[in-house]
């Protein structure tokens, strides 16, 4: 039984954690004078309810794989990167601006160029902090934050300045029919990005699992003074973790103009950059579990809305879900505490 | 040419700035005396916008704008208590535990708002805080200018920052907080009351970040809108350290934010050929070089982050 509960331990305090949430969620429900069950039922129900509610999750799901691998990434060499947002807004740009001066390529080598060119661009922005990091020390929290600041709005300058369509919305032209990745249900926008996504988590596990390069990363995050120790360059292995993190959480832009809208629109995200976060600290930082934690979230995100239409409850309980997660998450003897009893 | 210039030495634009560094050095104290405890703080982004809406919210409830610090101070405690039991009892970690609240707190209130003003953008109007004009200070030419009329968490700050740094630097208290933040086993072993100090530090954090808070929504404006701490938790931990974990540094650094910031809201109203997006990204370049340039020279206390076990 012991044995058992060893094996599953990481697990049940992740699932502990979730239930814990929910719990002081409904607390806070039931104290602002709604139906707990109403709530949860709609927030299921808009989530899982029917096969357009699942597509729609799943659809939700997809930014999240990668913004959550981000985090995950960048936790395996010690360094929190909470600039996902700012390097996703990046990817989306340079896939959407790609799009229109490669259109003239065949679409086995379009697809896969832009995705590598968004990746790239989400790449550039995590190598600031990674490099000021490893350079001077500077946090990268601090540093990440304001890149993302400066990502949106550089990306809302020249957009404005340069790339903008006619009319009152700010938003680039339409990217080309083929550049656009193609439906897996009809009208469901969920697309074949949810392959790429499934692809991009096999690569990292087995890069951090099997990869010289990848056990060297880890070496770092466990032990930064026992690495140096250990021959591995240290800083060097930080930066390129902060590159790789981009380069995964530009992917979630490029597949979101790709899959869901086609163009690059200034403020797109409700905040998929932040939510990730949620998702790494839930998995583990392992990429199968990201995975399991994005589709949580995804639900959530997407359940969220229907609460908020029919039950007419605020869907930032999604939010508040979310931090409760982080906060027990992060706390495991709190949980351990609690399951003592 | 002629204009910029202008811009940067008018008085107005260091006037302005001192408006806007009240919410950072408030918040950027509470940097310092969490830190020192050995307490990294990420979550002075949550206390800040908890303080915010509190401040609200007790004005709301009361029509007394001075209610409304004292809920914002309360508020403030709370959360500085919650998070030194995350990090320090349960030995989360510290940087996730702060993004972690700060995620939490803004759903909160973003929640709280809808519940009670039924709107997501903004809360209704409350009481804010009048200006006080200080007699004699007020009549005297740029000083007068630069302090003789400021609402009392204005003059508050001024107090606090002193205030801080002889309790830091020059109290029996202080002492034995710097060097829990150094070694917490050695304090330990000194006979220093560790989770006292720590807890005090945490929760008096929290209270700064309240009376910051509070001013945001109740002195610069009267009303709370969604997440309107907009990143200056962030940016007042680096100011900590920019400042060199202590409060007159601390009030130097966020006053240079404050400036930058001033100085890129005249000059988009110049309407000059910089775009201004441009202009507003300003303050957060800033905010990378100083801290880039400040931790080449500066050291962080030795035992931030870690994590102690005492048997007491």
């Amino acid at each position: 039984m012991i044995k058992i509960f060893k094996k599953y331990e990481n697990s049940i305090y992740s699932f502990t954690a979730i239930l814990l949430a929910f719990l002081v969620g409904s607390i806070l429900i039931h104290l602002s004078g709604f139906s707990v069950i109403k709530a949860y039922s709609a927030l299921f129900d808009g989530a899982f309810g029917n096969v357009f509610n699942l597509t729609q999750t799943l659809m939700n799901t997809i930014p999240l794989i990668f913004t959550g691998l981000a985090v995950a990434i960048g936790f395996k060499s010690g360094l929190f990167n909470i600039g996902g947002e700012g390097q996703m807004y990046l990817g989306a740009f340079a896939t959407a601006i790609a799009t229109i001066y490669l259109s003239f390529l065949p679409v086995y080598i379009l697809i896969p160029l832009v995705l590598i060119i968004g990746g790239l661009a989400g790449s550039a922005w995590g190598f600031v902090p990674g490099y000021l990091k490893a350079k001077t020390g500077a946090h990268e929290v601090v540093t990440t934050i304001m890149m993302n600041y400066i990502g949106i709005l550089i990306t809302s300058y020249l957009l404005l300045k340069y790339f903008k369509e006619e009319g009152p919305i700010p938003q680039t032209a339409l990217i080309p029919e083929s550049a656009r990745l193609p439906e897996l249900v009809e009208y469901s926008r969920l697309t074949w990005a949810i392959f790429i996504a499934v692809f991009v988590i096999i690569i990292i596990d087995i890069f951090f699992k099997r990869t010289e390069l990848g056990y060297k990363i880890q070496t770092v995050g466990e032990n930064r003074s026992a690495a140096e120790y250990a021959g591995i360059n240290s800083n060097k292995m930080m930066v390129l973790s902060m590159m790789i993190s981009g380069f995964v959480a530009g992917l979630a832009g490029s597949t979101i103009v790709m899959g869901v809208l086609h163009r690059f629109i200034t403020n797109f995200s409700p905040g998929y950059g932040f939510t990730g976060i949620a998702v790494a600290v839930l998995g583990k930082n392992k990429p199968w579990g990201v995975l399991f934690a994005a589709i949580l979230f995804g639900a959530l995100q997407t359940g969220g809305i229907t609460m908020q239409l029919f039950a007419k409850i605020p869907m930032d309980l999604i939010v508040i879900i979310q931090g409760l997660v982080i906060l027990f998450v992060a706390a495991p003897i709190l949980i351990k505490k609690l399951l003592r009893k | 040419m002629q204009e910029i210039l202008e811009v940067i030495f008018n008085i107005n634009t260091f006037s302005a700035a001192i408006r806007i560094s009240v919410p950072l050095v408030f918040a950027a104290i509470g940097g310092v005396f969490s830190e020192r405890a050995g307490i990294i703080n990420l979550g002075l982004e949550g206390m800040l916008l908890t303080g915010a809406f509190a401040g609200v919210l007790g004005s709301y409830l009361t029509g007394n704008p001075y209610i409304g610090i004292l809920f914002a101070i309360m508020a403030g405690a709370f959360i500085g208590f919650i998070f030194a039991l995350f990090t320090i009892k349960f030995e989360a970690n510290h940087v996730v535990a702060g993004v972690g609240l700060n995620i939490l707190m803004l759903g909160i209130t973003t929640w709280l708002m809808q519940i009670l003003w039924g709107s997501r953008g903004t809360s209704v109007n409350v009481t804010g805080l009048g200006e006080i004009t200080i007699p004699i200070l007020s009549s005297i030419p740029i000083l007068g200018k630069l302090f003789g009329s400021h609402n009392i968490l204005v003059y508050v700050m001024f107090i606090i920052v002193i205030f801080s740094w002889i309790i830091l630097f020059k109290t029996p208290f202080g002492l034995r907080l710097r060097v829990v933040g150094e070694n917490q086993e050695a304090a330990d072993t000194l006979g220093i009351k560790l989770r006292k100090i720590q807890y005090t530090s945490l929760i008096f954090s929290g209270v700064l970040c309240g009376l910051g808070g509070a001013y945001l929504s109740l002195g610069q404006l009267n009303w709370f809108s969604m997440n309107m701490s907009a990143g200056r938790g962030y940016m007042a931990l680096a100011a900590n350290i920019f400042g060199g974990w202590n409060p007159l540094g601390a009030f130097g650094a966020s006053y240079l934010f404050a400036y930058t910031d001033a100085l890129q809201m005249r000059m988009q109203a110049l309407n000059l050929n910089v775009p201004n997006e441009i202009i507003q990204m300003i303050p957060y370049i800033l905010t990378i070089l100083v801290l880039a340039g400040a931790m080449i020279r500066s050291r962080p206390p030795a035992g931030l982050g870690k994590h102690y076990k005492t048997n007491r």
